[in-house]
């Protein structure tokens, strides 16, 4: 009985915590709708700064997701929308900003980073070798030692 | 080589404490206007104190104006309100009001009980020229030169500091390049 409270709880929430977002809007067909669902991810809200506007309830996110729904009726084109979004918000509302001076560090922090780790990795390995090859040399005296030892065994022998 | 990688935890530290340092400070809420450099946009909306007159852009045109968005629902609006009622009356700034998202009757008692420090009011109930401007909260206040292009875009209450260290400095600019 208990579990089966649980359940019922669980999907009535589930059906909540989507139903203000995913709204009213009507599509000829599915990949208009898939489309939709692509932009309102990868545009960000302003106000709310780390959601997207598909996510985001704030009233601007509403009116963005408005926007973009009559773009898309209007026959625009995903740039277009976007670039649109963008002339009147700024870059801020890409998540996906366009490589230019301002954000050239941004797109190439990752790669610096996995660069500078191969990097260190190298030097690791490569140290490491030279340090296997040429272990602690032995002088001539030492050599001769160790040879003659081991030429004859019954000395050391304690039986 | 050896010594070389004994101080890399400091230059690594110091990199490191320098970016972190320059973000100290800096509000990541308020965001620059992609409208700086750009006219005004084209809009035909009511008058607020006057519902039969339209309103366009060319309400910007011949003198340097704050455009104030605000709207009986923001608390914020409340706060920066007498600001600008001073601003209006004490250093002749004109000021144009966007009522936005907000309803003509709620706006015109508030203007009527708080004062007016309005040159004109545009009436903006969708907010579609607040979306075109790129506001995303209200109070926002532009600065608008004398030929129609943004300036500049205040998030954010404006008071006596404001005016002073942001505001102004750009009003005056927009006086000597406009």
């Amino acid at each position: 009985m208990l579990r089966m409270i649980c359940f019922l709880m669980a999907v009535l929430a589930s059906g909540l915590s989507i139903a203000d977002v995913s709204a009213v809007y009507d599509f000829d067909t599915r990949s208009e709708e898939q489309r939709y669902q692509n932009l309102i991810a990868e545009l960000r809200c302003p106000k709310c700064q780390n959601q997207n506007i598909a996510d985001s309830n704030a009233p601007i996110s509403k009116d963005m997701r408005n926007a973009v729904y009559q773009m898309m009726q209007d026959g625009a084109s995903n740039e277009e929308i976007v670039d649109s979004l963008v002339g009147r918000f700024g870059e801020f509302v890409k998540y996906k900003p366009d490589l230019d001076s301002r954000t050239f560090m941004l797109w190439a922090t990752p790669a610096i980073a996995v660069l500078g780790g191969l990097f260190v990795v190298a030097g690791v390995v490569v140290r490491s070798r030279r340090a296997g090859t040429s272990g602690p040399a032995l002088s001539k005296e030492e050599q001769a030692r160790i040879d003659e030892m081991l030429a004859k065994p019954d000395q050391n022998d304690n039986g | 080589m050896k010594r070389f990688w004994l101080f890399m935890p400091l230059i690594v530290a110091l990199v490191v404490g320098v970016v972190l340092f320059a973000g100290i400070g800096k509000d990541p809420t308020k965001l620059d206007s992609a409208l700086i450099g750009k006219p005004v946009p084209a809009f035909s909306l009511k008058n607020l104190k006057a519902p039969d007159a339209s309103l366009d852009e060319s309400l910007f045109r011949g003198e340097i104006t704050l455009l104030n968005v605000w709207g009986t629902w923001c608390p914020a609006c409340r706060d920066e309100h007498d600001d600008l009622l001073w601003l209006a009356r004490e250093k002749n700034v004109t000021i144009i009001g966007l009522n936005y998202k907000d309803n003509r009757d709620d706006a015109l008692v508030w203007l009527d009980r708080l004062g007016d420090p309005y040159r004109t009011v545009i009436y903006d109930p969708k907010g579609t020229l607040g979306f075109d401007l790129g506001v995303y909260g209200a109070p926002e206040t532009f600065v608008i030169d004398a030929s129609g292009v943004v300036r500049y875009r205040h998030v954010g209450v404006v008071n006596g500091k404001v005016w002073e260290e942001i505001l102004l400095p750009v009003i005056n600019d927009a006086q000597e390049n406009g």
